[in-house]
């Protein structure tokens, strides 16, 4: 039980000289095999804090976010959950405090939206040895499933089949899947990326409740600067695999940072709510250009 | 409803609209878990269906002991059954013999292969994160039917020891062909449908020509019947080359049932699953291993039967849902009824000849997975 033992430590990750690089034969074949897509990150993640990963396309987020659940193993460097070495732990153990919500979650079987959910508590049976998984679920279990898909507006689709609703629905589904598993961090690719404007607002509302609520620890990687920096604590941004700034919004997004990695100018202004930055693209020239030929 | 940044926020406002997500009275909410419960698979449920399918595969075990170049009643059938059962030996007149020693050995391999082709298909399906996988299209049969070849024309096959090391050359072949067509479909990443097939074809294209090479340079008899066996037939072995292929069977089965949580979750995908809790490289190598177990101890039998494997898991997964603590020893029952059935077909449409069942089931199998992919349009898989 090193895991929990560990919990009451305020860091959620430290992370020392990480290094990763892919090594599928087809990356090397096209020479990218030695390019590190991480070279050497060194932070830490305080337990409640929401943290943002934001970067260009290729920059290493969600490579970051793989590494951090250890779907993905780092070539160098260590990564500490709650104090526990991660290479270390098992992967139940990991995901007993841990649920990646993917960018890509696609499923080709006809499983329904109720029997995805209850995935997420397939780590708490294989610690209970429950016949090695292959137990069936308890009314602990379902009423687990039934708060988390409640939260996430899917439990009158239950009994929909996970391929035929819509991508909205199933990154909903995904959502109340990570919150199945009870976790103490919750790792987020692109949330809200398939959702619609509502249902963008709803995810947020509920990542911020279990934030303030449970002290639910979230690193969520997102390519919606303004959404990073209305809902994080702290941003980290990524540069080519290593941090070019990590600190509170207003330390982020700011246009000289910006336009050093995006190498595009933007306008930065206040959100008028929050007071916090807001990043909006240059508009065209209010002159029209067909106006002027005429 | 406003954006508003969290934490600038009053805490009057926290509450307003956390009140928005807070659904319904306690009725409400009762009625929700009811639903819900519904949708997931139910111990109750499991026992249900099972039960169900296994009596309806001994109903058709016991009409298909029926049918044969000699008539013989059903109630004749049972009441031989019932004697060897209780006395052990069922007296010396025709009947008995032709039931308990043709017709009787026969309906339970097929039963046996049938099953386990089905089991094997449903793993591979999982696996894959395809539902067109089947032993036989991606070359796993005829790997398998290789390493069989092998035994046999090396001599290994007609020893003392052929009950068992026969289906461990075949176990062999399969697995072979197992790790190519995997290692051809991972180097994509994401398995592309069309690139597994055509890996599969082309293995079977190599594989067959090896085999034909084989029976080319044997003598003629015994070559004749290699040909026979190779187009899948349930010509019962002895018994105790049943023993030891129930043994196989056993032993793979339990393995494989015993993986069907973690293959629920391997069809998110190997990240996914990792990210759940699966050690997704452990559970990997066991469905190839058990995967080719089974085949091999299934084809070094009955030889190349096909379709089996694709079209059955595919049925039963679009009546009775995707979760494989249930799909998985479902498949293996309607597999095997469904071969039994094949098999009669097999025996009596030309009787007293008899061709070979691998047509048979190629030739059912086939155009009903089409009529699937047609009716389902969306498609599972394409």
């Amino acid at each position: 039980m090193r895991e929990t033992e560990g919990l009451g430590n305020r860091l959620a990750y430290r992370v020392e000289r990480l290094r990763f690089r892919y090594r599928h034969d087809r990356d090397r074949q096209f020479g990218k095999g030695n390019e590190w897509a991480l070279k050497g990150l060194r932070f830490e993640v305080q337990s409640g804090e929401v943290l943002g990963v934001i970067g260009p396309n290729g920059s290493g987020k969600t490579s970051l976010l793989k590494l951090l659940s250890r779907v993905l193993r780092p070539q160098e460097g260590e990564i500490y959950l709650f104090g526990s070495q991660l290479a270390e732990m098992s992967q139940d153990a990991i995901a007993r405090l841990v649920a990646l919500v993917p960018q890509d979650s696609r499923q080709i079987f006809p499983f329904t939206i109720a029997e995805t959910v209850m995935m997420g508590r397939f780590p708490h049976h294989r610690s209970r040895g429950r016949l090695f998984g292959f137990g069936w679920e308890g009314p602990e279990d379902i009423r687990l499933a039934t708060q988390a898909m409640k939260e996430t507006d899917v439990a009158h689709l239950a009994h929909r089949s996970i391929d035929n609703v819509s991508g909205g629905e199933r990154q909903r589904a995904i959502i109340a899947r990570a919150l199945t598993q009870q976790p103490q961090v919750l790792l987020l690719d692109e949330p809200t990326a398939f959702l619609d404007l509502n249902h963008q607002l709803e995810i947020c509302m509920i990542l911020r409740r279990l934030n303030e609520k449970q002290g639910l620890t979230v690193v969520l990687v997102s390519h919606d600067l303004n959404l990073a920096s209305q809902y994080c604590d702290r941003l980290m941004l990524l540069k080519e695999g290593e941090i070019f700034r990590l600190g509170p919004p207003e330390e982020v997004i700011r246009p000289d940072v910006l336009a050093a990695v995006y190498r595009c100018e933007v306008l930065v202004d206040r959100h008028p709510m929050s007071g916090l930055p807001r990043v909006t693209l240059p508009a065209r020239s209010p002159v029209r250009s067909h106006i002027t030929e005429q | 409803m406003r954006i508003t940044g969290w934490k600038n926020e009053s805490s009057k406002e926290t509450e307003g609209s956390a009140a928005v997500f807070s659904v319904g009275n306690p009725v409400e909410q009762s009625t929700l878990t009811a639903s819900i419960e519904h949708s997931v698979l139910s111990a109750r449920r499991w026992v249900v269906t099972m039960l169900t399918l296994a009596v309806a595969s001994l109903l058709v075990m016991m009409a298909s002991l029926r049918f044969g170049a000699e008539e013989i009643g059903l109630a004749d059938s049972a009441r031989i059954l019932l004697q060897a059962l209780r006395y052990g030996d069922a007296g010396t007149d025709s009947s008995g013999v032709i039931i308990l020693q043709v017709r009787l050995p026969r309906v339970l391999l097929g039963f046996m292969v049938g099953g386990s082709l089905a089991a094997v298909g449903v793993g591979l399906q999982a696996l894959l994160r395809n539902p067109l996988a089947d032993p036989y299209v991606l070359g796993i049969s005829s790997g398998a039917a290789l390493g069989a070849a092998v035994a046999i024309l090396l001599g290994i096959g007609t020893t003392v020891l052929a009950i068992t090391t026969l289906p461990l050359c075949a176990f062999v072949g399969g697995l072979m062909a197992i790790v190519i067509v995997y290692r051809v479909a991972a180097s994509y990443g994401r398995l592309p449908i069309h690139t597994l097939l055509l890996a599969g074809v082309i293995l079977n294209a190599i594989f067959s020509a090896l085999i034909m090479f084989i029976t080319s340079i044997m003598d003629p008899n015994r070559s004749f019947g290699m040909m026979f066996w190779l187009m899948g037939t349930l010509a019962a072995p002895s018994y105790p080359a049943m023993v030891a292929l129930v043994l196989y069977l056993v032993v793979g089965g339990s393995i494989l049932l015993w993986q069907t949580q973690s293959l629920n979750l391997l069809t998110l995908g190997e990240e996914s699953a990792r990210s759940l809790g699966v050690e997704v490289e452990t559970v990997k190598k066991t469905v190839f291993f058990t995967s080719a177990l089974l085949t091999g101890a299934v084809v070094s039998v009955s030889g190349m039967i096909g379709f089996v494997g694709m079209v059955i898991p595919h049925a039963v997964r679009m009546v009775i849902g995707a979760d494989h603590r249930l799909l998985l020893p479902a498949s293996a029952l309607v597999g095997g009824t469904f071969l039994v059935a094949a098999d009669t077909v097999a025996r009596t449409v030309l009787a007293p000849a008899e061709i070979p069942v691998g047509i048979v089931t190629a030739l059912g199998g086939g155009p009903l997975f089409i009529y699937l992919l047609l009716y389902r349009k969306s498609g599972l898989a394409l």
